[in-house]
């Protein structure tokens, strides 16, 4: 499938991956990949969680040395052997991860010549790197002083300094991976555009994405990967690529939809949340959330939308067991009745599960196995007497396992080692075990691919099926309108606006939040 | 032993059994392999009664110390004041034993009730204050040390009522009179413990089949028991026939057994090492984590007051000298026996045979006549290759 779109190539390869094998014990998780990569495009890399998307480009950046896989890497036309990520971007190959590698507590100029930058003898040039950072800045669309701290920054923007700090290596050929997962619409927007503009100035970009509408919108060819063998490469040059042909190919069949159908059974309003406030635990006078209001029907999935830093977080981490802010007033009513949910203990007890936005940092032990990632919010489901009954443990995650498609060899595998979309499986197990009424998921799709996004959207259909009431947090508008029954806007710590599910466009959402913002 | 053979029968791949467990087999191989050089090296003195009984003498406080350090590393911290924390009970135990002539019962009470607040007020400001258990613990290292200091007067208190004595120097109360140099109830002792061993092992194997959960080969099962069998036998053999149980190792024994069932089997046991492999996940498990991290310093302070009177009883007097650096080889323990660094991960058992390594090499040097100067350098360099082994077959 590659060679007629190399032969129609005008442009010769900067890159060529040939017949890349790489095996982790038993598990093959690449065999035979072919990737021709061409000078100056922007080529999208596509495929479901554990595909080899990210094995490919550890590969390729040398993380995985040379002798370690089988295959040939030729870069500008010769063979390279990289020992080691230092070689690779000695030839300007620069990967940016989908977690930052920034330092918070140092400046943006200090974290781009982090590793070398204008010196003399060993000592800092301080001069020639506020200058050389003001540039570098500039090229990328940001106008913070150098020496802003990165923890100052937000997320959108410390992005965009990570690319700053790739320019200033002489970059060749630019890896994103997954960039504008956690970013909103408007920065990811920004970045997008960023890419083409690289374009224009002959940088090379690959770019990893479960987002396929901005990979159509950007891409000049896009690789599928399924299972660690290369699938096709499409070239978006000879004619539109359907979002629905790459969906296709990433997973081998027909996903009728996106979002699977669900006819709802709404009943009484079974969670409430009256007049919450919420303040920002370090800066006492901000306030997060401003006395809002919220009603849940058994059986109704209610999504809320908003803007990065909307206070939507800040508002179900504060009702789940003030897991967030201070000075929190305001009430929690379940099944009719004011609930205690003063820590998270309690609010577990009352029937409340939180799924977290940040998986491998507050939802999973990543050194620690399935089976015990499974039963650590309920332990005391698999225990008589303060004793944990081990058989009755596994079962309980063997259950969850199957029920889930948790794909792992057995229960004992380490979380850490598991795809994004089965860790998400792994921290809604947790939560489903617990057995709670209601469920808050915070950005459930974040970062996992499109077959696991289905999986977790039907999951989200069942508990709603089951008459529990489910809350879903998500930036992606899409997927909003395509779960929920109604929509909640919010806008700086307040809800602005209120969208039934089957009238709701993202078109309505965005002018609800606007209107806020002209004002 | 097994075969490769025995390990496919298995009803889940045998090979990952292997990998699963080499790492608690290793360890225990990596003691094995040093007693036999010892045993050879010195001539066969390592392994003669007198000597493991005092083997097990000297490192009884260690090893009581190390069940709490392990579970205080488990949760991420670390805890240097327990030398000092130690030697000050020690000065308390002699103050109010010796000078004051307080009951022993109350005596002993008072010293753990001591050693628990100790622990306390330095867990207190650890969990509630945040403030790091490195600078916590160096600050109460200094503060016991000193107080030690202050209560002895720098001089030494002494004797001990003979009672408390036998905390360290006492023996199993023989009830069969033994002529053949064999003291046969300590003997009978260690057989049951052995006999108990294996039969839980079997029950537990048996439930597990019939669960159809088990991994191990049926093989290296039996192999496994044998040599567990065997080991504490030789064991309860060399110890009966020089004077019989010590009390303190009855007492080590009880605290392996119940740690080693608290952080394995309980639910607070696993909170902890939820606390240690992510603290904001476990609190957002629901896990109440700052309470959590003060209960493994009151539990560490208790455990280093047990060891101050254990030392105390042994040196029968309370010396300002006492516990000087104990924290150094209680924290090695952990660490050679497989404890991360970084908190999460760890085990009880892990814990002893890195003491007992360590107990075992400070013995055999000893006997072999190398100088104290170079049996820090060696014990040092064992403590950093063993992580740094460890460290390479996490990441393999």
């Amino acid at each position: 499938m590659l060679d007629p779109v190399l032969s129609a190539a005008e442009k010769p390869p900067i890159l060529e991956m040939r017949g890349i094998s790489k095996s982790f014990g038993a598990v093959k998780a690449l065999s035979d990949v072919s990737f021709t990569v061409k000078e100056g495009e922007i080529h999208a890399l596509v495929g479901e969680n554990g595909a080899g998307k990210s094995t490919l480009m550890k590969v390729l950046s040398g993380v995985y040395p040379y002798g370690s896989y089988e295959g040939s890497i030729l870069f500008s036309g010769e063979e390279r052997h990289f020992r080691d990520i230092n070689d690779s971007e000695k030839l300007g190959i620069i990967i940016i991860h989908q977690e930052l590698a920034l330092i918070p507590l140092m400046s943006i100029a200090e974290n781009i010549f982090l590793a070398n930058g204008p010196s003399k003898f060993g000592v800092i040039d301080r001069d020639a790197r506020y200058l050389r950072t003001k540039e570098l800045l500039a090229k990328v669309g940001l106008s913070e002083a150098p020496e802003t701290l990165i923890t100052n920054l937000g997320v959108g923007k410390q992005q965009l300094v990570e690319i700053a700090k790739a320019l200033s290596k002489d970059v060749r050929l630019l890896i994103l991976d997954e960039p504008t997962a956690s970013l909103n619409e408007t920065d990811s927007a920004a970045l997008l555009e960023l890419l083409k503009e690289f374009r224009r100035h002959g940088i090379t970009s690959i770019m990893i994405s479960h987002k396929l509408n901005e990979i159509t919108e950007v891409a000049d060819r896009i690789t599928v990967l399924r299972d660690g063998k290369t699938v096709g490469t499409l070239d978006c040059h000879e004619g539109p690529v359907d979002e629905d042909e790459i969906v296709r190919r990433m997973v081998d069949r027909d996903l009728e939809s996106r979002y699977p159908a669900r006819v709802s059974k709404i009943g009484d309003v079974i969670f409430e949340v009256e007049n919450w406030s919420v303040y920002h635990p370090q800066h006492s006078s901000r306030q997060m959330v401003k006395n809002v209001s919220m009603k849940v029907r058994a059986g109704e999935v209610v999504g809320i939308s908003g803007l990065m830093g909307a206070g939507r977080t800040e508002f179900a981490m504060s009702v789940f067991g003030r897991a967030y802010g201070r000075d929190i007033t305001g009430t929690v009513k379940i099944h009719g009745k004011e609930a205690d949910t003063s820590d998270v203990h309690k609010a577990i007890k009352a029937g409340l599960a939180y799924v977290t936005e940040d998986r491998k940092h507050l939802g999973l032990i990543l050194a620690e196995d399935i089976r015990k990632n499974v039963s650590l919010a309920h332990l005391g489901g698999v225990s008589t007497r303060g004793v944990i009954d081990d058989i009755s443990e596994m079962r309980v995650a063997q259950e969850f396992r199957t029920r889930m498609r948790i794909r792992s060899h057995n229960v004992y595998q380490e979380t850490g080692k598991l795809s994004g979309g089965n860790q998400q499986k792994v921290v809604l197990s947790k939560w489903l075990f617990t057995g709670p009424d209601i469920l808050i998921l915070d950005e459930p799709t974040r970062g996992i691919d499109v077959g696991a996004k289905y999986e977790i959207y039907s999951i989200i259909n069942e508990l709603a099926d089951a008459g529990k009431a489910v809350v879903v947090i998500s930036s992606e508008m899409p997927e909003l309108i395509g779960t929920c029954d109604r929509i909640m806007v919010m806008h700086e710590g307040e809800f602005v606006g209120e969208v039934a599910g089957d009238e709701a466009t993202q078109e309505n959402i965005m002018r609800a939040i606007m209107r806020r913002k002209g004002r | 032993m097994s075969t490769p053979q025995e390990a496919v029968v298995a009803p889940k791949a045998g090979t990952g059994f292997w990998k699963d467990n080499l790492r608690d087999y290793g360890m225990l191989i990596s003691l094995v392999v040093i007693v036999i050089f010892f045993q050879i090296a010195t001539g066969g003195i390592l392994l003669r009664p007198l000597n493991v009984t005092n083997i097990v003498l000297q490192n009884s406080y260690i090893v009581i110390m190390a069940l709490g350090m392990l579970m205080v590393i488990v949760t991420g911290h670390i805890d240097l004041s327990v030398g000092s924390v130690a030697g000050f009970i020690g000065g308390l135990a002699g103050l109010l034993m010796v000078s004051w002539g307080v009951n022993l019962a109350a005596a002993i009470v008072i010293c753990l009730v001591v050693g628990g607040v100790i622990g306390g007020i330095q867990g207190y400001f650890v969990a509630y204050f945040k403030i790091p258990s490195f600078i916590v613990t160096l600050a109460g290292m200094l503060v016991f040390r000193g107080f030690m200091i202050a209560i002895l007067g720098s001089q030494a208190i002494g004797p001990f009522p003979p009672i408390f004595q036998k905390l360290s120097s006492g023996y199993l109360v023989e009830l069969i009179s033994s002529d053949g140099g064999i003291y046969v109830t300590s003997f009978i002792v260690g057989l049951i413990l052995a006999v108990l061993m294996v039969w839980q092992n079997f029950r537990s194997r048996a439930r597990r089949v019939s669960h159809g959960v088990e991994s191990e080969p049926m093989g290296f099962f039996i192999g496994k028991n044998v040599v567990v069998f065997a080991a504490i036998a030789f064991v309860a053999y060399l110890i009966s026939s020089h004077r019989g149980l010590p009390n303190v190792l009855i007492i080590m024994a009880v605290l392996i057994v119940a740690y080693g069932f608290f952080t394995n089997r309980t639910i607070l046991g696993r909170q902890i090492y939820a606390v240690g492999g992510n603290a904001r996940a476990a609190e957002l498990s629901g896990i109440k984590t700052t309470r959590l991290v003060f209960w493994t310093f009151v539990n560490m302070g208790v455990l280093a007051a047990l060891a101050g009177l254990v030392v105390a009883a042994r040196l029968n007097s309370a010396t300002p000298k006492a516990g000087t650096g104990f924290e150094l080889d209680v924290i090695a323990a952990c660490f050679i026996g497989g404890a991360s660094a970084y908190g999460g991960v760890g085990k009880v058992t892990g814990a002893v045979i890195g003491a007992f390594l360590m107990g075992v090499m400070n013995n055999g040097m000893s006997i072999l006549g190398i100088g104290i100067d170079y049996q820090q350098v060696i014990k040092g360099l064992v403590l950093l290759g063993a992580v740094c082994v460890d460290v390479y077959n996490q990441r393999r």
